[in-house]
């Protein structure tokens, strides 16, 4: 654990520089109250007072930290107010996303590789869809699909789909076209059929490009439920929890919701990981 | 064609043949005029500079480019009917293993593609291992190889399926000359034991001189065959037949083709 060193030391830089940001942010509410009571405050009585507000601009590191631990282990996991029930279904929402994208994707570059007219017309498409911003056709997906009587995580899952089919598709046709003419003439010398290559060689070949990108994808996948959350009248979620923490001013809940979704993805990412490590492994390609 | 065929002993057969590519900046005459014929058990080498159309005149041979004039046979058919008969094992100059699969898994790919049977499969791939001397390693990655290893594994996995005929293209081009050499005399062994037709391609004077029966000189722009060599070199060859003086000798007529060839091109 050589590397534990630098890590605490660059987090406590970042907690310390949290901490000043928290106080300079804050102090202008606790001058307004002090002037309205016609009180002066001084240095000492100001930082306490910044780090403890119920709605501060910036919560402090603990303020967080005391949140998060609430919403994750100070309630039932079936209350409203338990972040464990609001991650549950945003994470339900962005695994069926990300299998729908991730789907999505390998097909559309299965295509593009062995289709001609597919690769001239398909990734032009694909990179538009991304230019557009989500947050201007989430809402449309949305209503497009009440309108049809599809309703429930469904719509959630197509706009998490929407965004974690691209980094697939990109890496995927990489991955396939990865092996090299000799390679590819090789298979030919055996008289081997476009079938028997892409099994034998293609698909193997664009496994680690693969991982790389359903990587991405997954993160993605999250991004696009918390999005697809925000205008669903927001029931439950994180985007949700997002959404109320800012109508009432709860800046701790938006702040606990955050740092939820960020440990969220730092775990699906992990997974994939995992999963990489475990194929690669079994498939000789891991050292 | 049939005509070519009835040579007695002929495996590969090319009147006339030529090559040209469309390329963006026009047509390029990659072969011109090659009359060449190869008997069953030669050990033929192509040599010139870059560009002479020797790689090209092998991978005709193998199918993997197409004539656009002349003749061109192997085993009496068509070079297509040829590759789907199994009539060659090709190697290249990297010896492209698939990273994922064992030595023993790479060996068995194309007997996996051409439907062998699982026991046939074993049974062929430990006895091609033990031919290139690599009894033992069926289960070791390529990485855990050296090149010159990994090499003849190339060479095994071209044997695996029981073709008639060896391509190969600058097989250990890429490797140092100590573990040239003996790779050299490994291969001349191999030849001696299996009684294969071998076409190998190589810029390398005493390579070519070593290894061949008869050694094919040519020359660039376009790419036409200068000189055939039929070799008087006993089939038995030490690594010293090499300070020879019938080795030398044929080392300076391959020279003098390749200087020939050369001095037209300006």
């Amino acid at each position: 654990m050589r590397n534990l060193g630098p890590i605490l030391v660059v987090l406590a830089a970042i907690v310390a520089l949290w901490y000043l940001a928290a106080v300079w942010m804050n102090a202008a509410w606790v001058h307004d109250q002090a002037a309205r009571d016609g009180r002066a405050v001084t240095l000492a009585e100001l930082v306490p007072l910044t780090l403890t507000q119920e709605r501060p601009v910036l919560p402090a590191p603990h303020q967080v930290a005391k949140g998060l631990y609430d919403g994750l282990f100070g309630q039932k996991v079936t209350s409203k107010r338990s972040l464990v029930y609001h991650a549950w279904v945003t994470l339900s929402a962005t695994g069926l996303g990300f299998v729908i994208g991730s789907a999505a994707g390998m097909l559309l570059a299965v295509g593009i590789v062995f289709n001609r007219a597919m690769d001239l017309s398909v990734m032009p498409w694909a990179i538009a869809s991304q230019t557009i911003p989500i947050l201007a056709i989430a809402p449309m997906i949305i209503v497009v699909l009440n309108s049809t009587g599809v309703t429930g995580i469904v719509p959630k899952a197509i706009i998490s789909a929407y965004l974690s089919f691209f980094p697939v598709v990109v890496g995927m046709v990489k991955g396939l076209r990865s092996p090299d003419a000799m390679q590819l003439d090789l298979m030919r010398t055996w008289n081997a059929g476009a079938l028997t290559s892409f099994a034998k060689l293609r698909l193997p070949s664009s496994m680690p490009y693969l991982f790389a990108s359903l990587k991405v994808g997954i993160a993605a996948s999250l991004v696009g439920t918390i999005v697809g959350e925000l205008p669903t009248g927001a029931v439950a979620g994180l985007g949700s929890r997002l959404l109320s923490g800012s109508y009432y001013g709860q800046t701790v809940q938006i702040w606990a919701a955050l740092f939820a979704a960020g440990l969220l993805a730092a775990g699906l990412v992990a997974l994939i990981g995992w999963a990489e490590w475990v194929t690669l492994k079994r498939m000789g390609l891991a050292r | 064609m049939r005509d070519n065929a009835a040579v007695p002993g002929a495996v590969i057969e090319a009147r006339g043949l030529d090559l040209v590519f469309q390329t963006a900046d026009g047509p390029v005459q990659a072969l011109k005029d090659v009359n060449l014929t190869i008997n069953k058990g030669d050990f033929v080498s192509f040599i010139g500079p870059s560009g002479c159309g020797k790689t090209t005149f092998l991978r005709c041979i193998a199918a993997l480019e197409h004539a656009t004039g002349g003749s061109l046979t192997v085993n009496g058919m068509t070079p297509d009917e040829a590759r789907m008969r199994r009539a060659y094992g090709y190697v290249f100059q990297a010896a492209g293993l698939y990273p994922w699969r064992s030595i023993a898994g790479n060996i068995r790919l194309p007997l996996e593609i051409m439907g062998f049977s699982k026991a046939e499969q074993a049974e062929r791939v430990e006895r091609v291992l033990a031919l290139v001397d690599l009894a033992g390693f069926g289960k070791k990655f390529p990485w855990q190889l050296s090149g010159g290893m990994q090499q003849r594994a190339s060479i095994a996995r071209a044997l695996a399926f029981d073709a008639d005929i060896l391509l190969m293209d600058e097989p250990f081009g890429a490797l140092d000359e100590i573990v040239r050499d003996r790779l050299n005399e490994e291969l001349l062994k191999l030849w001696a034991r299996t009684g294969k037709t071998i076409g190998f391609v190589t810029h390398s004077i005493p390579e070519a001189v070593y290894l061949s029966t008869k050694i094919v000189v040519m020359s660039p722009r376009p790419g036409r065959i200068t000189d055939v060599i039929d070799s008087p070199l006993p089939r038995e060859r030490p690594l010293d037949i090499r300070d020879s003086r019938e080795f030398i000798e044929i080392a300076h007529r391959v020279r003098e083709g390749l200087r020939a060839g050369h001095g037209d091109e300006v």
